[in-house]
């Protein structure tokens, strides 16, 4: 460099190479961002929420997918769970720049198809692709319509269920000649069972997580609140109907489980994880998308239908659906909707990578077959799906809603020891009622 | 700490060293430097903050476009009459009172015991400041290892010496402690580097002659060190005081709130309105209340210590 170079001509000099560099580091991307198409023909974009197992499977179907339509330019995009995805997805489409097709809960897509937000899927342009309702699961597939129209098309059944370990429960005398599990579809054989595990692994009977998390305990409560056939909502969630003798007996109940040591009164998510997979539980109450871990840990463990403590001869248990959608968008042509329909199709198709992950499968086709009739322990809770109880509407509501959180914290401190059911029950009905008179803002 | 970032800049006012006082008018190839910055103000800051208060006297909805009808004053009567946002308030005070006055003291203390190291004072310097270098996700995971009930590290170290630790994130009352010893850990680093700064600018001869005069290094401190440190004092309270109302991610990293609500903090009640509840004029609306008070806590923190240090 010259002495007699100015400091102008330097500082010059930097300002044009910094320009350069912001200019050539943002080409592509952003800059196609900005224009008006954004895509180029033969595109698709496509937005899920999935992590941990899930996440590599739905990597493996797309994986799949892309495989088998070279011509097709598939975008993926995998964004946080829960209450962040919904507000990105309303986001893009409201900004007119919404995925081709996205994943969304059974029970937070009605609140999108409230606010106008996806678009109808007509009956004809769903079966040119063999998609038609006798081959989705029913209770999946009319719990998704809205005022009898299609918006989403299921994929599997995501119920709560339990875990058992295997060895703890034989030498618990837990499991019959035949290696299953013996029935506890009753308080007292619940929480005997309970004893007993605890007998053999000195620790917990059972567990389940109740820090840090508030759908855990909201499962746990909805799916026996709903065999006592209990409603929270009404109305569309403008009225709240808690029935306080059935909710008193299942908080009652829940206490016992933490009250007399039979479950551990503190533990989070990973922690109860922990404590299964190390055989300091003998029972273990999850989605059934945690068989990834324990099949990992390569524990001995089984999976079952979530107890019948008070159902009689009727099952009902926490649910809800992954369903694929399509959000509105601005001069959608009918190639884009057929490649769509394309992507949609082809998850359906791959129900099997799918249900590994212990999903139950939405796709008749696939569930009522061989093969998964062979798949264990997937295939042994199955009849869940047709038990499933989704969360009332409201436009607070669903999973990993506002309303999730409200109850589940109320429940948690039952199972925490901290509040008396009366104390939990009258709060959870002060907040709910205080979310059903605001105005919906959709 | 979410507002460390907007803590950073004004680091240069913790040594303050008096200038040449120029009354300077601003020429032209100054606004011509300075236009950048104007517009990118005008344009992100005080621009969506006038859109927010327009916000706040409407229904507005997140999946709406516009405006929404017409709310008058309506969303600050919900405000004020919601048990959730005085509840959301009360914990964010509560989590300032129990960080501030730690992160004051113990900044102080710290800087004190580096500044006298006779050597390796790069080593302490470094090793208060780390954590502060940490992203608010890593300090979440840290610390959620350590308060895991029945795993963590710090129940089975007091379990060594037959202690029971409490439920730290499991149990309401003692939620809010756990995140403020979270937070006192994270971002301890800042103010000791502010306070070890403003101890370096003090003149050597002070504390030379104050031993010549027999002081002890107790009266050193209390006579020339504290005395001398009055305005990073000041200026370290008013950072942290602010910063402290402004949590949010440690909260909603680790407890998401809970249990129970114990740990939500008003920005975090601002987010669930806003994002999750989709009612973003009503979020506005609770958004300048909350701008509000946390200018009149500066207001008034800032003349009670200025008038503290007009006094010295």
């Amino acid at each position: 460099m010259t002495s007699n170079l100015s400091r102008r001509a330097v500082l010059k000099g930097v300002a044009g190479l910094g320009a350069g560099v912001t200019l050539a580091g943002c080409s592509a991307p952003v800059l196609s961002g900005l224009g008006t198409g954004g895509a180029a023909a033969g595109s698709l974009a496509y937005w899920n929420l999935f992590g941990g197992g899930d996440g590599v499977r739905m990597t493996q179907m797309l994986d799949a997918f892309r495989a088998a339509h070279p011509d097709i330019d598939l975008k993926a995009v995998t964004l946080a769970w829960g209450n962040p995805y919904y507000t990105k997805l309303s986001l893009a489409t409201l900004g007119q720049k919404p995925p081709d097709v996205a994943i969304a809960h059974l029970t937070r897509m009605k609140t999108l198809v409230a606010a106008d937000l996806l678009e109808e899927l007509r009956p004809e342009d769903l079966a040119r692709f063999g998609i038609t309702p006798d081959k989705l699961d029913r209770t999946a597939w009319e719990n998704g319509l809205v005022q009898g129209r299609a918006y989403a098309v299921p994929l599997d059944t995501h119920p709560f269920v339990m875990f058992y370990n295997t060895d703890v429960c034989e030498r618990a005398g837990l499991l019959d000649s035949a290696g299953h599990l013996v029935e506890l579809n009753s308080e007292e054989a619940f929480l005997d069972a309970m004893r007993r595990a605890r007998e053999v692994t000195g620790a917990s009977g059972g567990v389940v997580s109740i820090n840090a998390d508030t759908a855990t305990p909201w499962r746990v409560f909805q799916s026996l609140y709903s065999q006592l056939g209990g409603q929270v909502l009404a109305d569309g969630g403008r009225r709240v109907v808690i029935d306080d003798a059935k909710a008193t007996q299942v908080l009652t109940f829940l206490r016992k489980w933490t009250a007399d040591g039979l479950f551990p009164a503190a533990a989070d998510y990973q922690g109860a994880i922990a404590a299964f997979a190390e055989g300091r539980a003998g029972f273990y109450f999850q989605g059934e998308w945690e068989i990834s871990t324990f099949q990992t840990a390569k524990m001995p463990f089984s999976m079952t239908l979530f107890p019948n403590i008070y159902g009689g001869g009727r099952y009902a248990v926490q649910a809800d659906s992954h369903t694929l959608v399509i959000p509105k968008r601005p001069h959608r042509d009918a190639a884009r909707l057929d490649r769509s329909l394309l992507l949609i199709r082809s998850f359906l198709e791959q129900s099997d990578t799918w249900a590994a992950g212990g999903h139950v499968p939405a796709w008749v086709p696939f569930r009522d077959s061989a093969a998964y009739q062979a798949m264990t322990p997937q295939s042994s809770y199955a009849a869940a799906a047709q038990g499933a109880v989704y969360d009332p509407d409201g436009w607070y509501s669903g999973s990993g809603s506002n309303f999730e959180i409200v109850t589940g914290s109320a429940i948690s401190t039952v199972l925490g020891g901290q509040q008396s059911p009366a104390d939990a029950l009258a709060q959870m009905r002060a907040q709910l009622t205080n979310l059903a008179n605001t105005a919906s803002p959709i | 700490m979410s507002t460390t970032e907007t803590a950073v800049r004004p680091r240069s006012a913790a040594a303050p060293r008096p200038g040449p006082r120029r009354a300077e008018r601003i020429g032209r190839p100054a606004a011509a430097f300075l236009a950048p910055f104007l517009v990118l103000y005008l344009l992100f800051i005080i621009g969506p903050a006038l859109y927010g208060l327009v916000m706040s006297f409407f229904n507005t909805s997140l999946v709406h476009p516009g405006l929404g009808s017409f709310a008058g004053l309506s969303n600050y009567a919900d405000a004020l009459g919601s048990a959730d946002f005085w509840s959301s308030l009360w914990h964010t005070i509560w989590f300032t009172v129990l960080t501030t006055p730690p992160l004051i003291v113990l900044a102080f203390v710290f800087a004190l015991l580096a500044d006298r190291a006779p050597r390796g004072r790069w080593f302490f310097r470094l090793a208060f400041f780390m954590p502060f270098i940490l992203p608010s996700a890593v300090v979440a995971l840290i610390w959620f290892f350590l308060y895991t009930p029945g795993l963590g590290l710090i129940e089975v170290g007091l379990a060594k010496f037959g202690l029971a630790a409490p439920v730290w994130l499991g149990d309401p009352t003692w939620a809010m402690p756990a995140l403020a010893i979270t937070t006192i850990w994270w971002t301890l680093g800042f103010n000791f580097v502010l306070y070890l700064a403003g101890m370096q600018e003090i003149p050597r001869e002070l504390y030379e002659a104050s031993s010549i005069d027999g002081a002890s290094p107790w009266q050193q401190i209390r006579r020339v060190t504290v005395p001398l440190l009055g305005r990073t004092t000041t200026l370290v309270a008013v950072l942290q005081v602010i910063a402290s109302l402004k949590v949010f991610d440690q909260m909603y990293l680790i407890t998401q709130g809970g249990p129970n609500f114990a740990t939500r903090s008003i920005l975090q009640y601002i987010y669930d309105e806003g994002f999750t509840n989709y009612r973003t004029g009503y979020a506005a609306a609770l958004s300048m209340l909350f701008f509000v008070i946390v200018l009149a806590v500066s207001a008034i923190w800032f003349s009670i210590v200025r008038r503290q240090e007009k006094e010295v």
